[in-house]
């Protein structure tokens, strides 16, 4: 899987003698384990052999998404309309950001709970700073995210300087941050914002230029298929093994087909969201991060064992102060944008079942519970299938408490699909 | 014996050790010189732990003298160990189930390229050190999880190999591995020492210490009880010194009486 996403770069002049025969000595032992042959018999046999050990990865949230698509526009022909579908994809981004967040915290196998309190606290920071102080939008906004970032590495020194359980820290912080909230926010409870000032901006501009949509869409295509095919280049100089050109066309010919059919539903309809396009940027980043940097291995490595960490050297307690840091400065982010779409900071910002869904998206779209498996992208498809849920039930009126009832079976589900993959990974070695 | 030099890599003159009221280890001696398999044997709580974690800078000295490549060094963290070119596999591998082979070897020390992970270059570089070693994993890019017990402990070796040390201690390697996962354990302890590596090899399985030893140090209540050439030595004196059979009131006295006999 792991393909070096920068460039080709001369090679090093310590070159194994002999590469294949060094190939073979290493890979020669375990045919069912090895690199998968190529072409379509390939994908079919290495499918399999993920089912049957329950490496099920972001396949059921997949399943799940095209099903929920094809229940619903069946009720109502108005669910896969380019309107509902962009107004989805920009709600989304909100509870997606502070999902973001959540996937951290869980990759350390740890929760946090204040998330929502969190977001609540900041949008209520940034609309008194903004329009109660005067500030300039841009200056509350930073200081916004950077309140989440601190509030955040508050909570990770109590969990991992004074080895409270982060359950109990963020459950304080969630009743914590909902009172500072409140005092905030004052007498009136409620503060407008600027709706064309710059956090009204987050969910309410679009690129309307049809060029911009297309454009996106054909840049993502486009790195991706040059860093994939270039990083394969530099594998196969190095005589390790690497993907199969038809692999990599078969992968980029996936991602256009996604990426031009998502700019043509915006187009049809106000144009590229500019909340979609940061939502994306972070994740690419996060993604970057996590997978690219040993920053990310860091987090990865506490994740599957604390103890081999430590000894490998790894600062364990600033790594998790910094892991909640990230998840409040990311709750901060999604509150700005909740705030951002309904165009006023209130007393009900952070409360209800905006934690439940952020926590819900981060494991429906494939985060383990139990640490060190998962991906920002899950925080994507999480949040789609719960707000396209939500989008669903309301063109169908369905009234509140159905709404909760449907999003817990969900959540159950995939929790169970977790549990029980987890289960099959470790009779089949794998977990 | 493959060669072996004059100097020894590390030697412990007199070290003692002491936790509380507990006096874990008392005036142990112990050299190892490089390319030589030193097995440190002991019945449960002899100390032998203590001692590796003496050397490996988990637990500091009270008194005694470290000498490293026959210079006296003070080693107070396990950084100072490594620093030296000690390099210890623990009982519990400390590896990341959830990390691939490649990630694991290189955890905490990831090689990089423009500030990002070069995954390229370290797989390369796994697939290479796995080759010289004549570990056979089935792939460098599987998860830990997947990975045999044996074939853990050759992963969890060969990761104390990258730092390219002069001495690797090894906490019982074989234990709870099967006939032909020892094996290959001890094929790979072997090529440690034709490396010309020091190894302080910890067993309790005297099959494993007369397979690969060279020397076999005994520790019996935190002191030193023997140092024997494994060639020349049977089994039966390597347990009567773990146990204390040559040292108790029984053997005492038929010393005591055989005397008398003599006489």
């Amino acid at each position: 899987m792991s393909i070096d996403k920068t460039s080709a770069a001369p090679q090093d002049e310590t070159v194994v003698e002999n590469p294949e025969a060094a190939a073979a000595a290493v890979t020669a032992v375990d045919p069912r384990l090895l690199v998968r042959e190529q072409g379509l018999a390939g994908y079919l046999g290495e499918f399999k052999r993920k089912m049957k050990a329950g490496d099920l990865g972001s396949m059921p949230v997949v399943i799940g998404l095209i099903v929920i698509c094809i229940v619903f526009q069946s009720l109502n022909s108005n669910f896969l309309s380019a309107q509902n579908l962009s107004d989805i994809t920009v709600t989304m981004v909100g509870t997606g950001m502070i999902s973001v967040g959540i996937v951290f915290v869980l990759l350390l196998g740890e929760i946090d709970l204040s998330v929502g309190s969190v977001s609540g606290a900041a949008s209520a920071l940034a609309a008194v700073l903004a329009v109660n102080q005067g500030w300039p939008e841009w200056l509350a906004v930073l200081a916004a995210v950077a309140a989440g970032l601190a509030i955040g590495a508050v909570h990770g020194f109590f969990f991992a300087v004074l080895g409270a359980p982060a359950f109990a820290v963020t459950l304080a912080g969630l009743l914590f941050w909902l009172g500072f909230m409140l005092k905030v926010l004052g007498e009136n409870g409620t503060i407008n914002l600027d709706s064309d000032g710059l956090i009204g901006k987050l969910t309410t501009y679009f690129f309307a230029d049809v060029a911009a949509a297309y454009g996106l869409a054909l840049v993502v295509v486009a790195v991706f298929f040059i860093t994939s095919f270039l990083g394969n280049r530099r594998r196969e100089a190095a005589g390790i093994p690497s993907r199969p050109l038809s692999d990599t066309l078969v992968r980029t010919v996936l991602l256009a087909v996604v990426s031009f059919a998502a700019a043509f539903m915006y187009n049809q309809y106000k144009g590229l969201p500019l909340a979609t396009v940061i939502f994306l940027a972070f994740l690419i980043g996060t993604d970057f991060l996590l997978r690219r940097t040993s920053y990310g291995r860091k987090i990865f490595a506490l994740g599957g064992s604390v103890e081999a960490s430590r000894r490998a050297g790894i600062n364990v307690t600033a790594v998790r102060i910094s892991v909640f840091a990230i998840s409040g400065g990311f709750a901060a982010i999604g509150g700005l944008f909740l705030a951002s779409k309904i165009a006023s900071a209130n007393q009900s910002a952070g409360t209800g079942d905006l934690l439940m869904n952020a926590i819900a998206a981060a494991v429906i779209g494939g985060t383990s519970l139990f640490g060190g498996r998962g991906r920002t992208w899950n925080a994507l498809l999480g949040v789609l299938v719960i707000v396209s849920i939500q989008y669903g039930l309301q063109l169908e009126s369905i009234a509140e408490p159905v709404k909760y009832m449907i999003t817990a079976a969900v959540l159950l589900t995939t929790v169970v699909i977790d549990s029980v993959t987890r289960k099959t990974q470790k009779t089949a070695g794998r977990a | 014996m493959v060669h072996v030099s004059a100097t020894p890599v590390l030697a412990l003159r007199g070290v003692s050790k002491r936790f509380g009221a507990v006096q874990a280890l008392t005036d142990v001696e112990l050299e190892v010189h490089a390319g030589e398999v030193v097995a440190l044997v002991g019945d449960n709580g002899a100390g032998k732990s203590t001692l590796v974690k003496t050397i490996a800078g988990v637990h500091p000295i009270d008194e005694g003298v470290i000498e490293w490549e026959g210079s006296s060094v003070q080693i107070s963290r396990p950084h100072d160990a490594q620093s030296l070119g000690i390099a210890t596999v623990y009982q519990d591998l400390a590896l990341c189930d959830n990390i691939d082979v490649v990630g694991n070897l290189y955890l905490g020390r990831e090689l990089k390229r423009r500030g990002v992970l070069d995954e390229v270059e370290m797989e390369r570089r796994s697939r290479e050190l796995l080759t010289t070693l004549s570990i056979r994993i089935p792939s460098v890019r599987i998860p830990i999880a997947s990975l045999s017990g044996g074939q853990r402990q050759t992963v969890a070796i060969a990761r104390s190999m990258l730092g390219e040390p002069k001495l690797v201690i090894l906490d019982e390697p074989t234990a709870a591995l099967g006939v032909e996962q020892t094996a290959q354990v001890l094929d790979l302890v072997e090529r440690l020492r034709e490396r010309g590596l020091a190894v302080i090899l910890i067993s309790h399985n005297m099959a494993d210490v007369k397979a690969v030893a060279d020397k076999v140090a005994v520790l019996r209540l935190g002191r030193n009880n023997g140092v024997f050439e494994v060639k020349t030595t049977s089994q039966e004196e390597i347990i009567s010194a773990i146990t204390g059979a040559t040292d108790n009131a029984v053997t005492r006295r038929a010393a005591r009486s055989n005397g008398e006999v003599s006489k």
